[in-house]
């Protein structure tokens, strides 16, 4: 009777602790859809034509994001022109020649901890040592701050694609003759390309959200203004500008960008999973 | 390369031409040679460059915030005043809200992340593990400013006409925990914070737990369920004491990622600069704080307070995440593979 009492109260606490775990991936998924929801049922009604040809309006009047909008694209583009070459470097030494030796090691661990470091950080020390100095906020800026979030992004994607290409592949180009620099450049690059291309659209979709780094940086514009020397309108900002001001258009309009930023950043990470995906198999 | 010429060299004898006794001409043999030593001082100078990064941002954050540690000493740690027209500055309520609404996001986040690495790794059907993991990870790629928006447009409103009022009637009387469940219920305050902090973590930690849950050796997971063991005993007295360090370097990962979380905390935390006990009162993060005041402070010692305030919040995340990292790679040590 003991053993059977036993075995029941066993499969009962299995039973409702297993249940407990999908409940939880229920509540994950629930917020998800929530939030994805809520964006559209606000969002939707504001995206228009007008929100891509007309400038932030001033409070009670029509216009649209194109200043942001824009912004956003041109800061994004030049941060990853600029960050992604440090960062496939950076990564190409940790992973080929950082078998000996301290600094692959400590840059690897060090590169973790920028990954997750609080973003609102690298906007203060891009504030300290460049918008102090130039006495004015700048697109530059937000720029810069955009490209140290990139290099860590791409630097562990591009250790790490590069680690998943067999050692054969490099004893073989070796073994006619290849000098290591062109193994690594033509033959352990090439075969990490679509991995590496992966973790630059991650780093596109992580900056493309990211707020705080530019509160200090390039701030906002109302205007038009393709001069990166001068403050830059950019969405993250207006949309954080527009939610938190009391006009009805405003936050219209801010539903609107954040509907935008929200499509553009889950289609970037569909885009860089389903690459990933399509190179290895296995995982 | 000279062993090999060698043996091509003795069975003849007599020498051979220059080029061919070479092999390759020893002027593009230095020249490939030289091109070698550039590359990877070329990819070495940016591995330097990322510690320097670090360095650079330590170091300017210190000069910026020095008028302000000279002004206050250690005690810029422990006052509660924040008073911008005095010019009297100090990081106790930031420092409190950080830790609190982290602490909350924790509690929620940590037995949520458990439930969805289980069922990722357990129980799921195959084909069901992919996309339900890619959902639980597109979480994590929201941006903050689009949760923050979220946050106090929709959820703090519902939060506050039908959560918070059982709370109080329900939590609020009982004992020890009942003043942590006083107040008017704003919708937005220092609870609301931490369970939308405890929705973005989710996804790390949860992720961290099915890596590591993964290592587990299939064949430590078969010989108890071969003694009998039900699924929910397998996870918790194998696979759980398994990978304990791993797991608790994955809630660190999400606690340091909670610390510096910026727009999302900023949006529904109240931004009050006061002290209480009660979790429906606003409050006030370190990096809310920053985004709120520092593009509108004035004077240079209301400045290096907010940089000093930035600094404390690099070395507290900086902590929590090496630590992290470390019992990480331990796990990843004893496994004998690396992550």
């Amino acid at each position: 009777m003991n053993t059977a009492a036993l075995y029941r109260r066993r499969r009962i606490i299995n039973f409702v602790n297993l249940g407990i775990s999908m409940l939880a991936v229920l509540f994950g998924l629930f917020w998800l859809v929530w939030i994805l929801w809520t964006l559209f049922a606000q969002g939707l009604s504001a995206i228009s034509l007008s929100m891509f040809t007309q400038t932030t309006p001033p409070p009670g009047s029509a216009g649209g994001l194109a200043n942001a909008i824009f912004g956003s694209l041109l800061m994004s583009l030049i941060a990853v022109l600029i960050g992604t070459p440090i960062g496939v470097l950076a990564g190409t030494y940790v992973a080929e020649y950082g078998r000996r030796g301290w600094l692959a090691p400590a840059t690897r661990f060090i590169n973790d901890i920028l990954l997750s470091a609080p973003s609102i950080v690298i906007g203060l020390f891009v504030y300290a040592v460049y918008v102090a100095n130039i006495q004015h906020f700048s697109g530059w800026a937000g720029t810069f701050a955009l490209a140290l979030i990139v290099i860590p992004v791409v630097l562990k994607t591009t250790e790490n694609m590069l680690r998943l290409v067999p050692d054969t592949m490099r004893e073989a180009a070796a073994a006619l003759g290849a000098p290591q620099w062109i193994v690594i450049s033509s033959v352990t690059l090439r075969a990490a390309r679509s991995g590496i291309i992966t973790g630059i659209l991650l780093a596109v979709a992580r900056i493309s959200g990211e707020t705080a780094p530019l509160l200090f940086t390039a701030l906002n514009n109302q205007f038009w203004s393709v001069n990166m020397n001068a403050p830059m309108a950019n969405l993250p900002v207006v949309i954080f500008q527009f939610a938190m001001s009391p006009y009805q258009d405003w936050q219209t309009l801010a539903w609107g960008g954040a509907l935008l930023i929200t499509l553009a950043v889950l289609t970037l990470n569909i885009l860089a999973r389903s690459l990933f995906a399509q190179k290895s198999s296995n995982s | 390369m000279h062993a090999f010429d060698q043996t091509l060299e003795a069975p003849q004898g007599a020498p051979l031409p220059q080029r061919m006794s070479q092999g390759i001409p020893e002027t593009l043999l230095k020249r490939q040679h030289l091109y070698d030593l550039a590359f990877r001082g070329v990819t070495r100078i940016f591995a330097f460059l990322v510690l320097a990064l670090l360095l650079g941002i330590l170091i300017s954050l210190l000069i910026g915030s020095w008028p302000a540690i000279k002004a206050y000493g250690p005690g810029f740690l422990v006052s509660h005043e924040w008073n911008p027209v005095t010019e009297r500055f100090g990081a106790l309520v930031p420092i409190f809200g950080t830790l609190v609404t982290s602490f909350i996001a924790l509690l929620i986040g940590i037995p949520v992340s458990f439930g969805i690495a289980v069922f990722l790794t357990e129980l799921s059907p195959p084909w069901l593990r992919r996309p339900i993991g890619t959902a639980i990870e597109l979480l994590a790629a929201i941006p903050s400013i689009i949760y923050g928006m979220w946050g106090l447009f929709v959820f703090a409103p519902i939060f506050a006409d039908h959560v918070q009022p059982w709370m109080i009637d329900y939590l609020g009387p009982l004992w020890l925990i009942g003043p942590l469940f006083k107040g008017a219920p704003q919708g937005i305050g220092m609870l609301t914070a931490g369970i939308i902090l405890a929705i973005m973590v989710v996804p790390f930690i949860a992720s961290v737990m099915r890596d590591v849950f993964e290592v587990v050796p299939a064949m430590l997971k078969e010989s108890a369920y071969a003694v009998g063991a039900t699924t929910w005993e397998v996870v918790w007295n194998v696979v759980l004491p398994y990978t304990k360090i791993g797991v608790v370097g994955g809630v660190l990962l999400g606690l340091g990622r909670a610390l510096g979380e910026t727009m999302a905390v900023t949006f529904v935390i109240g931004n009050a600069q006061r002290l209480g006990t009660s979790l429906f009162a606003p409050g006030n993060s370190i990096a809310s704080a920053l985004a709120n005041e520092f593009t509108e402070a004035v004077g240079g010692l209301y400045t290096s307070a907010l940089i000093e305030l930035g600094l404390i919040l690099f070395l507290i995340t900086f902590v929590v995440l090496a630590l992290s990292k470390i019992l990480l790679l331990q796990l990843a040590k004893r496994e004998g593979t690396r992550t």
